[in-house]
């Protein structure tokens, strides 16, 4: 039987609900009120009231032009993604549905590759990439970036792989379903929502890597995170102008964070409860 | 012979058009720091590549300590990603004894090397070889304000002793309207409170190390160079100034909540700016102090500068880069767009001898003075064994530098006292410069 709510636990459950919320969106909020501040305002001290001064999206623009980073980041976001996904769907399909005894070895040996930190390979990935002309490529950013996110693109795909039940597959199987049509239209249809999550998590940690992104590029194929990283000085006030940077950097992805927050929890809810 | 002598004009014409499409072809990769000097730079490219019509120009602009990381890894991987780099004086002594730049010699008839500084032309050179070209040059002076030391009866020395300052910060200090005596450094970083406190310990007539490379933080000099530092942050100073640096003091400043501001040079030219400080015509300037008695006035140099990679593979066109941005035309070029105030300072005696340079920006002299009196080479009245004014020039100094803040930093915040920090320092220090191998 469903536990009764009272009426006074649901609104202290949603004020609690919407405190967590804001404090979790503050810094972003933040960003974007210092980024309608003078450069003064932004250094004086805490205050919540801009003086709602658009110079310093100006002065951003002016002297760093948006659009190129921003299309490197999109490419480089979404091409490392759907890479990933190409890779990910049939090593989780092979990992969920014909699992050996040591799958789950290299399941934990695929995460653990994520707690090295980067700069420990650095040097030997820049040597690759220079020796290939990966250099300053969005082609070298995609390959990277699908590399360094594919464990957690695995795992979760894995997790909801292993959410759909084995006998449906078996049964395309008796139906005379080959291995590519079993996995083309049994089971990603039926694991749609899971990889639209893994999808929208994996673009969301491509467009926010700040090393690889940053490390390995130059002129070309430098994205938004370059972008931002140019805009802060030694000599001189700047937080203004950066917070201008860093709200132009994540508006697209917060918008499509906003518009896909639905797919977004359901995705990563899928299987929580059988 | 009409033969021989037409396959001749072809083959010519032929090496001149291959020469005209490869110098079309160069592309130089600037890196840079987001300084207002370096983007004012960026902004007159045109000028370089109108006067170079085979080169164009590429700007990275990167944080300072990350274009020290990917600077440091293209060249450590001979990457030749970069043709030309920002870095301090810092980098270039340690960088040009690894080889990893390229000296710069052979720079056009024009370029007048000799009327660099002195100061700062040695600061950038190994062996007598310039392997950077000064962008802009700072050294460290004190900024005061004549209508509050007016107000407190004080006259301001031109060259004040740590003891003129402490009474000076005393009697201008006025908590209840928000005016703070003194303004300095506490955000822990090599680059950040220890330039000020190595440059104050220097005029307290501390060292680093002695001959030995033995750490000196317990010394007597080093004790009361911290000491007097902390005394007057906490009597005079501004609140939670354990983590302002350069730009939070420069704010403070600006908008007139401090009665003195001890700091780069550089600094001058924002303070009287009557655009963004609300004190432009209010400040004034004197010598960075000494101790009653040492002749020492902490010997801060520091100088932006374009520099060569080694890994570079398009050296001459850089070289004509570093020509055009550090020459003297650059400099007439900034003033004939910007006025003279904007003009790059401290890299040219020229600059200096320029009547509108020195009646637009009144802090010329004691610019020049300061840059004048720093010297690098032996920065304590003790022997050392070591170069550097506000650092140490040794690889190491990044991380001991900004683990020795902390201490320092932490100190000012009051979670410990100046002996203790000191004893932290000091056993840091032994500890990583024995690891170093300086150390034996």
């Amino acid at each position: 039987m469903a536990r009764a709510i009272s009426r006074n636990s649901k609104i202290g459950w949603t004020v609690a609900a919407w405190l967590v919320a804001l404090i979790i969106f503050f810094p972003i909020l933040y960003t974007i009120i210092t980024s309608l501040k003078t450069e003064q305002e932004a250094i004086a001290g805490f205050d919540l009231i801009p003086s709602f001064s658009f110079s310093s999206y100006e002065t951003v623009q002016n002297q760093n032009n948006y659009f190129r980073p921003f299309m490197n980041s999109v490419v480089i976001a979404v091409g490392s993604t759907l890479l990933a996904l190409i890779v990910a769907i049939p090593a989780a399909w092979a990992m969920a549905f014909s699992p050996t005894k040591r799958t789950k070895d290299i399941l934990m040996w695929m995460l653990s590759t994520k707690m090295m930190p980067a700069v420990a390979v650095l040097v030997p990935i820049y040597l690759i990439f220079l020796r290939t002309g990966l250099m300053d490529t969005r082609t070298g950013l995609v390959i990277i970036l699908m590399l360094m996110n594919l464990p957690i693109v695995i795992w979760m795909l894995y997790t909801y792989f292993r959410e759909i039940p084995g006998e449906i597959l078996e049964a395309a199987r008796m139906d005379g379903a080959t291995l590519r049509d079993e996995i083309l239209y049994i089971l990603t249809p039926m694991a749609v929502p899971g990889i639209a999550s893994t999808m929208l998590l994996n673009i969301i940690l491509a467009w926010n890597e700040a090393f690889w992104t940053i490390q390995l590029t130059t002129t070309n194929a430098a994205p938004l995170s370059a972008f931002i990283a140019s805009f802060s000085s030694p000599q001189g006030l700047f937080w203004a102008k950066l917070s201008a940077a860093s709200t132009m950097a994540i508006a697209p992805i917060l918008i499509l964070g906003w518009f896909s927050q639905k797919q977004l929890v359901r995705g990563l809810t899928f299987g929580a409860v059988k | 012979m009409n033969r021989t002598i037409r396959a001749l004009m072809g083959a010519t014409a032929l090496c001149a058009t291959a020469g005209i499409a490869a110098a079309q072809d160069t592309t130089l990769t600037v890196a840079t720091v987001n300084n207002g000097d370096m983007i004012r730079m960026q902004g007159l490219t045109s000028d370089f590549t109108e006067k170079h019509p085979g080169i164009t120009v590429e700007w990275v602009t990167l944080e300072e300590n990350i274009l020290r990381e990917r600077v440091t890894t293209d060249i450590a991987t001979q990457g030749g990603q970069y043709d030309v780099l920002t870095i301090g004086t810092y980098e270039v002594p340690i960088w040009a004894k690894q080889q990893w730049l390229v000296p710069l010699d052979g720079m056009p008839d024009d370029y007048d090397a000799d009327d660099l500084l002195p100061a700062v032309s040695e600061a950038l050179s190994v062996d007598d070889n310039l392997y950077a070209a000064p962008f802009y040059g700072e050294s460290a002076m004190v900024m005061y304000r004549t209508d509050l030391a007016e107000a407190a009866g004080i006259t301001m020395p031109e060259s004040p002793t740590w003891a003129d300052i402490k009474a000076a910060a005393e009697a201008m200090t006025d908590k209840d309207n928000e005016v703070y005596g003194i303004c300095l450094r506490g955000k822990p970083g090599w680059g950040e409170n220890m330039a000020f406190l190595t440059a104050m310990a220097n005029s307290y007539g501390a060292r680093w190390f002695d001959m030995d490379w033995q750490p000196q933080f317990e010394s007597e000099e080093w004790n009361a160079a911290l000491t007097d530092y902390l005394d007057l942050m906490t009597n005079y100073g501004p609140p939670g100034a354990s983590s302002n640096g350069f730009n939070e003091n420069l704010s403070l400043f600006q908008q007139g909540k401090c009665g003195m501001w001890i700091d780069a040079t550089v600094a001058a030219s924002f303070v009287t700016d009557p655009e963004s400080s609300t004190v432009a015509d209010k400040v004034s300037f004197a010598q960075f102090p000494n101790k009653e008695g040492m002749d020492n006035h902490g010997n801060w140099l520091w100088a932006w500068s374009l520099a060569i990679p080694a890994s570079s593979q398009k050296q001459d066109a850089a070289k004509q880069f570093i020509a055009w941005a550090t020459s003297k035309g650059y400099t007439e070029l900034v003033a004939s767009k910007d006025g003279w105030r904007a003009a790059p300072p401290g890299t040219r005696t020229s600059l200096y001898e320029n009547a509108d340079y020195q009646s637009e920006a009144p802090f010329a002299a004691m610019t020049l003075q300061a840059i004048n009196a720093a010297n690098t080479q032996k920065s304590s009245v003790q022997d050392i064994p070591y170069t550097g004014g506000q650092f140490v020039a040794i690889p190491e100094f990044q991380g001991i530098g900004t683990a020795v803040g902390q201490q320092f930093s932490a100190a000012l915040a009051g979670q410990m006292s100046a002996e203790d920090a000191l004893s932290a320092a000091q056993a840091n220090t032994t500890r990583e410069m024995t690891r170093a191998g300086y150390i034996k």
